[in-house]
């Protein structure tokens, strides 16, 4: 009886093996810094989160590998012609959920409703839409409170849930981080996307699994039939995980592994740019600088400064030293394929330190001066050395820079009280469109522009361009707009930009998978050579 | 008995009140969660309002008093980073840490124990002089390059062992998973239980010689050596039992920072414990998770300290005698 029941269990487990190492040709073992925060599609508007939630669920709209809006769960998406504050957009039919549900509009009419409840933290991406409603089972039509061209270009992280679902689970509700427990939806997932969500641990594994009927089945390569998805916080650890053959897909390799990785047989390093722009900003606003030895007046207020701090900086070394080559150095505050980037603006400013001394001798600061630069240390790649870096050319031309970093919770609290002199940030333009950094980082700050102009810069001239963007429809006409914003506030110096971040893949030497400018790795694309 | 045993719980209690307010005073010294919670570009209308729903407006007294009043229930409220119950966040991940100290206090103890013997009774052996050379990496090397060497060696160079996590895991019940029971979690133990336990080794290794070499020179070895005894028995039976008692001690508090330092080893090998999730809290600035885990931690001091100190008291009479 012993040996028989034994007999049966090898037996059993011969065929797991066999089965498992069929599966594991396909499973992806994927690592990154950082996990998910929660699989409610709109608690969050976190790039990690999102691409996970890109697995499983769906939006109407999502941006390729090239940054192109291509069709999701939506067919086709225009304004009408008659009513230019109505978009329509044409449903996807036979779309079924995971569990079952089939797609229709009225799930998208839920799904935004739902992304408009005050506890939604994708609320302010469409906060634009006044009215939404379903024309016919796939038909939906939504009205913005004025023309607003660019309302798609919000909507690809907006994923789409199951009405039905979401009501039985009682999970109609957004999850509230200060409402008691956490929501069913927090852990379990039922979208539309090619993924199933099989088990989620936070922070310690989260693995997915092939959804047979996948409406994009016969559209995409779908290789993949598992993925295991896990967070690994230490860099070498992750470079170490890789180089072993414990992951297959390691989407973001330490700067100073990439060459190491690169060298290895078994393993390449795929790059792009990173939709994420690296500069400083300066307070020139106020009457005077909290941190300078200078009293009674801003330095920061004379454009010689600025332009004199701007030519100051060597940015290609930086880019050579700090980032060892993984940075494209910048002159603008957009990425190559956000609409209104121009090479010529872009263009980085040569270093000429005569120059700049010149220019400070001119602004009557031959002696210099000194203040306080706030960087974070564990937000931006390499943070803390940009900021040293920048502290000593700073230095050449009499700026006396002290440098303090620190961790970025700290950092942004002090920054968004508009406390900080001098600071490190980072900025990405998830809508592809000038408007976006326009209306965050340049626009006058008022309370309902210039969220993040900590700069007290304010221009009656450029606040008038921009403002015309969201409403102005003839494209020909707004991209015009657009530059011309763009020459003030680069001849202004408002900012001082110093690089585009590149973004590094590491995976195994037989997996094909282009790298998506804003990190988000779709596995549906992924191929074996 | 009675007197002492009311006495220490009081000083235990005063301990852990102490912890509670600096745990406490972390919701209001640490960076401002509410930046974590919303995105970059929530209003500051919608920030004050998240302000007030979580309470965060009370005068400070109040805070603490609904703070220590839930904390005494194990009621740590809602982490910031995960949206779940602190404490079943960190009931689920308790058994990792656990299961890792337990196994590098067993290694540090049982390696410790038979190396410091060896290099007490081998004293100029060349073994023992290169156990005693290579020991001095064990206190002297930090412990996250130790891990990473181990990585580097084991895992990248051999691939013998798995360089992260904690392979696959068994539940046994609802409350405890183990690694234990699987191959892949039994490897992956090994590298996180060395780094962990490596400096405890070296420690335990240390004060076992010391205390042997003591206690051989003493008159009743010599007794013994000249009853004719075999050389063995009084080794093991006669000098390194007495050499244990100090050994225990060390062991027992060892065993508390194990658990509260295996910050670090969870870090360099991504193990899913406590210690990792402490981490983690500290970057989001996750308060209510980093003030439970350190009223955890306390709490685990705490208790192995009242514990030996009532050993102390059963197993040494004269402490008992005192008080007559």
């Amino acid at each position: 009886m012993t040996i028989t029941l034994r007999a049966v269990v090898s037996g059993v487990a011969a065929t797991a093996l066999a089965l498992s190492t069929a599966v594991s040709a396909e499973t992806l073992r994927w690592a990154n810094v950082g996990d998910s925060l929660t699989f409610d599609p709109h608690a969050q508007n976190h790039g990690q989160t999102h691409t996970i939630s890109h697995q499983v669920y769906d939006s109407l709209i999502y941006s390729d590998h090239t940054g192109a809006q291509t069709a999701g769960l939506a067919t086709d998406w225009y304004i009408l012609d008659d009513d230019p504050e109505v978009w329509e957009f044409q449903l996807r039919e036979g779309v079924t959920f995971h569990e079952g549900q089939s797609l229709t509009a009225d799930d998208v009419v839920f799904s935004f409703e739902r992304a408009l409840q005050p506890n939604s933290d994708m609320r302010p991406l469409i906060n634009t839409i006044v009215e939404i409603w379903a024309e016919d089972d796939y038909t939906v039509r939504m009205r913005t409170d004025g023309p607003n061209p660019l309302l798609a270009n919000n909507l690809t992280n907006l994923f789409i849930m199951s009405r039905e679902w979401a009501e039985a689970n009682n999970v109609t509700e957004v999850q509230d981080y200060s409402g008691g427990e956490e929501n069913y939806a927090v852990r379990n997932a039922n979208g539309t996307g090619p993924y199933r969500l099989v088990s989620r641990e936070a922070d310690v594994r989260t693995e997915m699994e092939l959804f047979e009927d996948f409406w994009g089945m016969d559209q995409y390569p779908l290789e993949v039939s598992r993925i295991v998805f896990t967070p690994i916080q230490s860099g070498s650890t992750r470079a170490a995980a890789i180089l072993s053959g414990e992951i297959d897909f390691l989407q973001d390799p330490p700067v100073q592994d990439v060459n190491r990785l690169q060298a290895a047989n078994d393993i390449v390093v795929r790059n792009a740019p990173q939709n994420r722009s690296i500069f400083f900003g300066m307070d020139q606003g106020r009457s005077e600088l909290r941190t300078s030895n200078i009293q009674g007046e801003n330095p920061f207020a004379d454009r010689r400064v600025r332009q004199a701090m701007d030519l100051a900086i060597d940015r290609n070394a930086i880019q050579r030293i700090v980032m060892r080559g993984q940075s494209a150095p910048a002159g603008m505050i957009a990425p190559s394929f956000v609409n209104g980037y121009e090479e010529e603006l872009d263009r980085v400013t040569g270093t000429n330190t005569a120059r700049a001394r010149e220019l400070m001798a001119e602004a009557g600061y031959e002696d210099g001066f000194s203040v306080t630069m706030t960087c974070t240390n564990d937000r931006y790649i390499e943070d803390e050395g940009i900021c040293q870096a920048v502290t000593g050319m700073l230095g050449q031309i009499g700026v006396q820079v002290n440098l303090n970093a620190r961790p970025n919770s700290i950092h942004f609290a002090e920054l968004q009280n508009g406390e900080l002199d001098f600071y490190l940030l980072g900025w990405g333009v998830p809508t592809l469109d000038s408007h976006y950094v326009f209306d965050f980082l340049l626009e006058t700050k008022t309370d309902n522009s210039g969220a993040w102009n900590f700069t007290g810069w304010s221009n009656e001239e450029f606040d008038a361009l921009s403002r015309q963007l969201p409403t102005e429809t003839d494209l020909e006409r707004r991209n015009e707009l657009i530059a011309q914003a763009w020459r003030i506030a680069q001849e202004e110096v408002v900012y001082l930009p110093i690089h585009h971040q590149v973004l590094n893949w590491a995976m195994r030497s037989d997996v094909v998978m282009d790298v998506h400018p804003e990190d988000q790795p779709m596995i549906k694309y992924l191929t074996f050579e | 008995m009675l007197a002492m045993l009311i006495r220490r719980l009081i000083q235990s209690i005063v301990v852990m009140l102490v912890v509670a307010f600096i745990a406490f005073s972390l919701f209001q010294f640490v960076g401002d969660p509410i930046n974590n919670m919303v995105g970059q570009e929530a209003s500051a209308q919608e920030r004050a309002e998240l302000r007030e729903r979580l309470g965060l407006n009370d005068p400070i007294p109040i805070q603490f008093m609904r703070f220590v009043g839930n904390a005494a229930q194990g009621n740590f409220g809602i982490s910031y980073r995960m949206a779940r119950p602190v404490s079943a966040v960190i009931a689920e991940r308790l058994p990792a840490t656990l299961e890792l100290a337990m196994i590098s206090a067993f290694f540090a103890l049982s390696m410790g124990i038979g190396l410091g013997v060896y290099t007490a009774l081998k004293r100029s052996g060349v073994l023992s002089n290169f156990i005693m050379t290579v020991s001095l990496i064990g206190v002297s090397l930090p412990t996250f390059l130790i891990g990473i060497l181990l990585i580097y060696i084991f895992a990248v160079e051999l691939r013998w062992l798995p360089s992260f996590g904690r392979g696959q895991v068994v539940r046994i019940s609802d409350w405890w998973t183990t690694g234990l029971l699987t191959p892949s979690g039994r490897a992956s133990l090994i590298l996180p239980a060395i780094t962990l336990g490596l400096f405890q080794l070296t420690l335990i290794m240390r004060l076992v010689r010391a205390e042997m070499l003591e206690v051989l020179r003493t008159d009743y070895i010599k007794f013994a050596r000249a009853r004719g005894l075999a050389q063995r028995s009084i080794h093991f039976h006669h000098a390194l039992k007495n050499t244990l008692l100090p050994v225990i001690t060390i062991t027992g508090l060892q065993l508390g920072t194990i658990i509260a330092f295996a910050i670090i080893t969870e870090t360099v090998f991504q193990w899913p414990g406590v210690g990792l999730l402490f981490i983690n809290a500290i970057r989001f600035v996750d308060v209510p998770m980093m003030s439970a885990y350190l009223v955890l931690i306390a709490l685990v001091f705490v208790v192995i300290n009242l514990i030996v100190d009532v050993l102390y008291f059963v197993v040494d009479p004269r402490l008992r005698a005192t008080k007559h």
